[in-house]
């Protein structure tokens, strides 16, 4: 039997965003998608809409991922209802206001919370899960902004760098077990997080990127950037020394 | 919460199908209780394995308890005078018939591989190459204790129970827990069969000669190859067998020797068996199975054509263990299998009309299998007057939905001529094409016998949510 079917999968931050469209995705092309965010009311709009027509493809979990004790019997109780958890996506992330000279704990506290650790708070155990079984396909949503630690918001660019060594590691660990591990580094995407802000370019919709990232995860992609465009990109800045970086102020 | 140090992935025997499962695994009876409690505590279903050997989801049902019964393998008494037996659940029909041959006993009834344990065997009531002789397992059971769903333990026989005695066997471990099992043995005079092999040049043929055979064979069972069409549609070969009488055998006691009955290591004496699917997946491909049916039945019906020979019992009846891990051949996908059991006036139409579903469909039976077999008085029975054909399919990447739905093509077709079955064997059937084989009576004795033994359906596998509950 295939190993890296996507038949039962579950996204946590699948109220909006890139959450959202690969949820949609998934259900589209014939997954029980469990869907976990924090937002009860955007939650069911979500899972009405991927239910409309008739069959239950999507069940809602509302969860905030702060709350790291609850994630393990959610994980089995999110298996037991789907029948199964073949790919697990973690699309949650927060990315507040923070002003070039602002150094705000409590903002930074939330996106190390919801950004790091909810995301291995929710991965650890879905990993130790699918190592057992020897199977499955885990997705990071990290970001472009992990790739250098930028000025404008020190703490989302950590934040995301750090999620990104995890996959790495977990990738280390599982892939001779069987199990995929994913980073995804989206570049702009129009989603709640980017909308209003200015000196976006290359934006893509969200069910684009969505698009993209299943493809990729297909064919057992590990790292991604999103559109690839990005690969040369942040190749280029990552290349930049730091006291050229440090003046560019981006 | 279930343990997590318990999940595995469980698979049917066709690997095709499976699921995560929280596996308790037996040392005794008394552990039933403990798994029947953890799976009620977390509001999840009972699944009871034993060896895995149904090709299907007929043991596994995924993020469920599942009872693992093979350790329970103790034979807890055997008496060589009067051939009765009293064994555990897990122990394998292999450990059975090496304990008993050495007396001059053999089991009445056997599968192609030895690896089936008897819990197992009387859940989906087997059958074997002689079911037109001596009919299914549960026809040589005696009795058998039994727990029940909610923890309670009962001691079934035909005679004090049977109605329960009938109903259980063979309901494929949704009624009760087989704990202990009474079979009677076969009495045997030698380790040795007399088998002739017989070529039949198409269907008409084959299903003539198997139907003669049976008054005079104890052993019937025809290799198909399902890529001839045409006038050769339907041609193979016969393998008749019968136990030697009292005296034929010049040595009883060597070849009555379990030892003697080892199905040999290696090829030749040089290739090891456990590596021979190896040599066999390059020819697991449409054209190289079709040279390999060609050139099969072209040795059968030259050389082999009305051969007698003397076989081993064990050589004789576990083909399938003859190349281990020959099901490896079918990777990454697996294999599934069908098999319709098919009165006797309608098994030509309906098996000529099978092979040429599967030809049109271009997704021809690798290996294909007849047998004859008799109606059983077992309540969830497979058994017709008649013939059965057993396909087995490759699982192909990109094709899986077509062969579901092909395989149910071919369940249409025999369900038209009041065909029947066997869970066992099965992956793709629906409720509406298994349901539409049994009168209305007998699935409201199922029903009225589940609901009174297990009404919160504790005991629940991938297999019967689809043929039953779905």
């Amino acid at each position: 039997m295939a190993q890296h079917e996507f038949k039962h999968a579950l996204v946590v931050g699948a109220s909006s965003g890139i959450g959202e469209a690969l949820a949609r995705r998934l259900a589209a092309d014939g997954a029980r998608v469990a869907l976990v965010a924090r937002r009860e009311s955007e939650l069911r709009r979500v899972m009405d809409e991927i239910n409309v027509a008739g069959v239950d493809r999507a069940v809602a979990v509302t969860h905030d991922v702060r709350a790291v004790e609850d994630i393990p019997e959610l994980v089995q109780e999110i298996a037991r209802v789907l029948g199964g958890l073949d790919i697990a996506i973690y699309a949650a992330g927060v990315m507040p206001a923070v002003a070039a000279d602002e150094y705000s704990t409590a903002k930074d506290r939330e996106m190390v919370e919801v950004n790091f650790l909810g995301a291995v708070a929710w991965l650890n155990p879905i990993a130790e899960r699918m190592a057992r079984l020897g199977r499955g396909t885990i997705i990071g949503i990290g970001s472009v902004a992990g790739d250098r630690g930028r000025s404008g918001n020190p703490v989302y660019c950590a934040s995301k760098a750090g999620f990104h060594a995890y996959l790495e590691a977990l990738r280390n660990r599982l892939a001779r077990v069987g199990v995929r591990v994913v980073t995804i580094k989206p570049g702009f995407v129009d989603t709640a997080m980017t909308r209003g802000k200015e000196g976006l370019f290359w934006v893509i919709s969200a069910d684009r990127a969505a698009e993209i990232i299943l493809g990729k995860a297909r064919r057992g992609v590990v790292t991604a950037y999103v559109p690839a465009r990005w690969r040369v990109v942040m190749t280029i800045i990552r290349s930049i020394p730091s006291f050229i970086f440090s003046r560019l102020g981006i | 919460m279930l343990p997590e140090n318990r999940l595995e992935w469980v698979e049917g025997w066709g690997m095709a199908t499976g699921g995560a499962g929280y596996v308790f695994r037996l040392r005794d009876t008394s552990g039933v209780a403990e798994a029947l409690e953890a799976a009620r505590s977390a509001g999840v279903p009972v699944v009871l394995r034993g060896a895995g050997c149904s090709y299907g989801d007929a043991a596994l049902r995924p993020e469920s308890v599942v009872l693992d019964l093979s350790a329970l393998d103790r034979v807890l008494a055997w008496d060589p005078e009067t051939g009765i037996i009293d064994v555990e659940p897990g122990v394998s029909l292999g450990a059975l018939w090496r304990l008993v041959i050495g007396d001059g006993w053999w089991p009445p009834v056997v599968t192609g591989t030895m690896e089936p344990t008897i819990g197992g065997m009387l859940a989906m009531n087997v059958h074997g190459k002689n079911n037109w002789r001596r009919g299914t397992i549960g026809d040589h059971c005696l009795e058998f204790d039994v727990v029940l769903a909610d923890g309670g333990s009962r001691r079934i026989s035909k005679e004090n129970d049977p109605d329960l005695f009938h109903a259980i066997i063979g309901s494929f471990g949704q009624l009760g827990i087989i704990t202990r099992a009474r079979l009677q043995m076969k009495k045997v005079h030698s380790g040795l069969l007399e088998v002739k092999a017989v070529a039949a040049p198409d269907l008409e043929s084959m299903l003539l000669l198997a139907d003669e055979a049976k008054e005079k064979w104890e052993y019937v069972v025809g290799w198909i190859d399902a890529f001839a069409t045409g006038k050769n549609l339907g041609r193979g070969q016969l393998h008749l067998a019968r136990h030697l009488e009292e005296g034929e055998d010049p040595d009883p006691a060597a070849t009555l020797d379990a030892d003697a009955q080892d199905l040999p290591g290696r090829l030749f004496g040089v290739v090891p068996k456990a590596q021979m699917w190896r040599l066999l997946k390059p020819f697991t491909n449409r054209p190289g199975m079709r040279l390999i049916n060609l050139a099969k039945y072209l040795a059968g019906s030259s050389l082999g054509d009305d051969k007698v020979f003397r076989q081993s019992l064990a050589e004789f009846s576990f083909l399938l263990d003859y190349v281990p891990n020959w099901k490896n051949v079918y990777l990454p996908g697996g294999l599934i299998q069908h098999q319709s059991f098919v009165p006797m006036a309608s098994a030509e139409e309906v098996f000529r009309n099978q092979l040429e579903i599967c030809r049109e469909c271009r997704m021809p039976s690798f290996l294909a299998v007849l047998k004859r077999h008799r109606p059983d008085p077992f309540l969830m029975s497979h058994g017709v007057d008649g013939f059965s054909l057993a396909l087995d399919f490759p699982v192909l990447r990109g094709r899986r939905e077509e062969l579901w739905a092909m395989v149910r093509e071919l369940a249409g077709a025999a369900v038209a001529a009041g065909g029947r079955f066997y869970p066992a064997k099965d992956s793709a059937l629906t409720a509406g094409l298994y349901r539409a084989t049994f009168t209305a009576g007998r699935l409201d004795r199922f029903a009225e016998l589940k609901a009174q033994l297990d009404p919160n359906r504790t005991l629940r596998t991938a297999l019967a949510d689809r043929l039953l509950y779905g």
